[in-house]
């Protein structure tokens, strides 16, 4: 006997049958001497089988077609077929818009991206390199806090603070200094319960929008927000709704418009 | 992606039970299941733990919190009767069935984040603190809801014996 007293979370995980064997012990010698407890258990324990019973049904119908996942994992993994016409159409297609174009730009292209637009895209280039991770996501993890602000202000030339996200329910998890085409940036990763990371970057502003507005930028399932401060760019990117995010944007920036 | 089919495919019978009992709506039930499912092969590489039961409720049931949300505020009719027989299978015997959908309404009568831990907990077999994973809640929250789910449940079905004739004779003194 552990002596240790019974708890209600004892009494559930009797019923749940997830308790270690010598605590199962403990418990049922405490219900021996404790009726209604022992009552009341056998009244949840009687709910739990039948509960079990009524729903088991369900899972011994066979699976609808819809649910089929070795073609849903196929057709994710082989481009869907296409049509030889509508391969001949998109190659005349083609043919013509790169004669068009080729002749019409002449000169460079990509025009290169500068001030937040710039800011934005290299955040959501580190975010899809260093937010699926499993090895290293981070350089330097969260209790190398100070280390990490230090080695910050040293290669950005400018202090850069941590913000605090547990309000949303986003842990710091770490983070390194990356390289981006306009020099050095902050990386700053964070993670909740559900494992989702968001990530943080900053850099000095070159030229253009050394004071920005917050504009959402991204496409699809990865968001972002950036804008920029006094001379430093941010963007904060995610896999949230921009709902979602545009508020932790917001509180990011609100700490560190206090720290500057 | 040959994993994946081996780890996940066990597991749709299940996702489809939680779904339907959540959503109490056979076809909505499987379109969520799909959904979910479409999720995981597109995110299969992200995923965190080793197993991938909790990873994979925790898709669903944020999808079906979301339809819960987004159908409570235009709201499908659904006669119930007819819904249970679409529902839910039909129980080995009559007495069965009767003891059985009782015990099922008074679930559904349930709020959603009782229902929620009841199903994942005792159904679904997901340890306390999966559970709490799934939800996004702390782990003493799921066991207060637990607490309270089953206290509930209780209650209804004394209270159900309570209103039969037998009960309504006894002399007040």
């Amino acid at each position: 006997m552990s002596g240790r007293p019974i708890t209600e979370e004892d009494l559930h995980g009797f019923v749940d049958g997830v308790l270690a064997p010598d605590r199962i012990v403990e418990v049922q010698a405490y219900l021996d001497t404790h009726p209604d407890a022992a009552q009341r258990i056998a009244g949840y324990a009687g709910q739990r089988s039948m509960l079990r019973a009524a729903l088991a049904p369900i899972a011994e119908e066979p699976l609808p077609p819809n649910l089929d996942l070795a073609r849903m994992i196929a057709q994710r993994s082989r481009p869907r077929p296409i049509s030889r016409r509508a391969l001949a159409a998109a190659a005349v297609v083609l043919l013509a818009l790169g004669i068009a174009g080729g002749w019409t730009l002449r000169g460079p292209i990509l025009a290169p991206q500068e001030g937040i637009a710039a800011v934005a895209q290299e955040a959501a280039d580190n975010y899809a390199v260093y937010a699926p991770d499993k090895q290293r996501p981070v350089e330097l993890r969260a209790a190398d806090r100070a280390e990490l602000v230090a080695w910050t202000a040293q290669r950005l030339g400018r202090p850069v603070a941590v913000p605090d996200l547990a309000a949303s329910g986003y842990r710091f998890m770490g983070g390194r200094i990356v390289s981006t085409a306009h020099g050095p940036a902050a990386l700053f990763m964070y993670d909740n319960d559900r494992g989702t990371r968001l990530v943080m970057l900053a850099r000095v502003m070159q030229g253009a929008d050394q004071n920005a507005s917050m504009t959402p930028h991204g496409s699809g399932s990865i968001n972002g927000f950036a804008w920029a401060d006094n001379g430093l760019g941010y963007s904060v990117v995610g896999p949230a709704a921009p709902d979602a995010l545009h508020p932790i944007a917001n509180d990011v920036r609100r700490q560190l418009s206090r720290n500057i | 992606m040959n994993d994946m089919l081996r780890q996940i495919e066990p597991l749709i019978p299940a996702l489809r039970r939680y779904a339907r009992t959540l959503l109490r709506d056979r076809a909505g039930a499987d379109d969520l299941v799909q959904d979910c499912l479409e999720r995981a092969v597109n995110h299969w590489s992200q995923r965190r733990d080793d197993d991938p039961r909790a990873w994979i409720f925790t898709i669903l049931h944020n999808l079906a919190i979301t339809r819960l949300r987004s159908s409570a505020s235009r709201p499908r009719h659904i006669a119930i009767d007819d819904a249970q027989e679409e529902t839910f299978a039909r129980a080995p015997s009559q007495e069965d069935g009767l003891r059985y959908r009782e015990l099922l309404e008074a679930v559904a009568r349930l709020p959603e984040d009782q229902k929620s831990v009841l199903l994942l907990a005792t159904v679904e077999g997901l340890s306390y603190a999966e559970t709490a994973g799934v939800l996004g809640v702390p782990i003493g929250t799921v066991m207060s809801r637990l607490s309270r789910a089953r206290e509930r449940l209780l209650k209804e079905r004394d209270g159900d014996r309570g209103a039969q004739p037998v009960a309504q004779l006894r002399r007040v003194k």
